[in-house]
């Protein structure tokens, strides 16, 4: 079994999710080679062969481009599997990749058991044991799904890449987050409200809790995006990642990317009427209840403590 | 100006999920059914492009059942022109690769400027549709946008990445671009436009015109999560669960010292 994997770079560094990716080939028991459109200056700790194209000339984000520099080292290295990490990059390019060699792309990977590769469903409250007919399939994984032993340590013996094909987009720089709003990284204890609060007015029943408990409110995506919170309150992958000694997650169905926010917090609890909200999977305790009913009631009692 | 926008059918996420006799997909009987969320900004960004250019005709396309035809008049009452309903009871069983190329097939000799599509769907979550649609028309195709204007020709984008950060993208048209959360705010269709949305084309194409492919990968099992051990389930009067929670923190956290 031969694996190439397709490290990530971004604003002059090489992303640490790259290292899951020879944590699932080392799994795997599968040799590796990694490609990367990266800077010899930075480059990853790995003992392997690793094609490298500058990316001061192919840019980070050059979908034609970096397919094929890809598709030129997959027809000398003739992988059995092309790894991508499921990201904004890799599920970018991954089916371009994958339509150019006609081959199975399995996305979203979070275990492979017997060497059947399993991705969720239905914002995770399923999974599936997906079979590839190809002879040559592309997998993208789950951020955190696969994690590397120790540190990662080697050096790799770069070869470097070059193509001449034309750019079909312009990548024009990279816009930063808003800065300002709430530091939610340092709250010991956090609320947040998920859709399930029903409307912008319940927002103050998760406010008046995070009060009672001196910590801080937060929000799912979806909150957000409905403009009930302030971006800066959004845990989750495209939010903040916090850890705080106790996480309150009330009416969060718990779709992965917010799971992926908050998962080390020190002690979870959710509430939620939904007894199979993935939500469940990392919570240590599962209230299920009307969030409007019991938070209030929850709040009383605390402040009367 | 030719604009298309495809849209998926999907089960409400806070259903009860049950598995199918077969085992590998789940049961599609008893379950409340919703346009893909993603799908939602991609019709409502579509219906503003149209509002901005003065000539558009504007396209949504949707592979299914029967039912799916009552998700696609929403998209009608949003704005859209007409309907191309790809009729196909076994949609749920075909693969991206299959999917894609039958919206290419369907689009290939209509030279659409715009085609909008949702980034991912929620059921089946393997976000590679759009992209296989662009690579196979031979066009290009941005993921994941938050943010699109459209002038001259010029596409500008802003994709969604990791940690907040946006990435600024420009191509020209004809071009695909795949929907993010966020991008917009979908409109709620009025009663004016619902009935107005009766009125409009909504063709059924049988799927075999346009299936010409083979499937690359099969769901050999679907099943349900393992429940990772330890969490404490509570069910009860919410006083007594109040009451029971305060313990736990004091226990178990020094929240409450």
């Amino acid at each position: 079994m031969k694996t190439l994997l397709v490290a990530e770079y971004r604003d002059g560094k090489l992303l640490n999710s790259s290292y899951e990716l020879v944590a699932f080939a080392q799994q795997l028991g599968a040799e590796s080679a990694m490609f990367l459109v990266g800077a010899e200056s930075v480059l990853p700790a790995y003992n392997g062969t690793l094609y490298l194209a500058d990316v001061g000339k192919y840019g980070e984000y050059n979908p034609a481009v970096h397919k094929q520099l890809l598709l030129d080292v997959i027809a000398k290295e003739q992988p059995d599997m092309v790894v991508f990490s499921h990201s904004s990059y890799g599920w970018d390019l991954a089916p371009r990749i994958a339509l150019a060699l006609n081959a199975a792309q399995i996305s979203e990977v979070v275990d492979i058991i017997d060497g059947v590769p399993v991705a969720p469903a239905c914002n995770s409250k399923l999974r599936r044991d997906v079979k590839a007919k190809t002879e040559q399939i592309i997998l993208t994984l789950q951020g955190g799904a696969f994690g590397l032993e120790g540190a990662p340590n080697g050096t790799p013996t770069v070869v470097p890449i070059d193509t001449d094909v034309a750019a079909q987009v312009e990548f024009c720089g990279y816009e930063e987050a808003e800065a300002g709003g709430v530091d939610l990284s340092r709250a010991e204890v956090i609320v947040s409200a998920g859709r399930g609060i029903g409307k912008p007015e319940n927002l103050a029943i998760i406010e008046a809790l995070a009060k009672a408990l001196k910590g801080e409110y937060g929000a799912s995506r979806p909150v957000v995006d409905s403009e009930w919170a302030d971006h800066s309150r959004q845990v989750g992958t495209t939010g903040q990642t916090v850890s705080p000694k106790l996480y309150i997650a009330c009416g969060i169905s718990g779709a992965i990317q917010h799971l992926a926010g908050m998962k080390k917090s020190e002690f979870v609890v959710a509430i939620n009427t939904d007894k199979d909200a993935p939500i469940g999977e990392v919570a240590d305790v599962l209230i299920v209840a009307d969030l409007k009913e019991f938070v209030p009631s929850l709040t009383a009692k605390i402040q009367a403590l | 100006m030719k604009i298309l926008v495809c849209i998926k059918q999907v089960p409400d996420m806070e259903s009860k999920f049950k598995l199918n006799s077969e085992g590998n997909w789940y049961d599609n009987s008893d379950l409340a059914w919703r346009m893909n969320e993603y799908d939602e900004y991609a019709v409502e960004q579509a219906v503003q492009l149209k509002t901005q250019v003065d000539e558009a005709d504007l396209t949504v396309l949707s592979i299914g059942p029967d039912r799916v035809k009552e998700m696609m008049k929403k998209a009608l009452a949003m704005g859209c022109d007409r309907g191309a309903h790809i009729s196909d009871d076994d949609s749920f069983k075909k693969d991206p690769y299959e999917i894609a190329s039958i919206i290419a097939a369907f689009a290939k000799d209509k030279e659409f400027d715009l085609i909008f599509t949702g980034m991912q769907s929620q059921d089946r979550g393997s976000g590679q549709v759009g992209v296989l649609v662009a690579e196979t028309l031979g066009i290009p195709s941005i993921t994941t946008i938050v943010d699109f204007a459209f002038a001259a020709g010029q596409i500008t984008a802003k994709r969604e990445l990791e940690g907040g950060i946006k990435a600024l993208i420009k191509t020209t048209a004809p071009a695909l671009l795949t929907c993010q959360l966020g991008l917009n705010t979908p409109r709620y269709p009025t009663l004016p436009n619902i009935m107005k949305a009766k009125k409009k084309e909504l063709l059924s194409i049988p799927v075999a015109e346009l299936h010409k492919v083979a499937s690359k990968q099969e769901t050999a099992r679907m099943y349900f999560p393992e429940k990772r051990g330890g969490g404490l389930v509570l069910e009860g009067a919410v006083g007594n669960l109040a009451d029971q929670l305060i313990k736990i923190l004091k226990d178990k956290t020094g929240v409450l010292a």
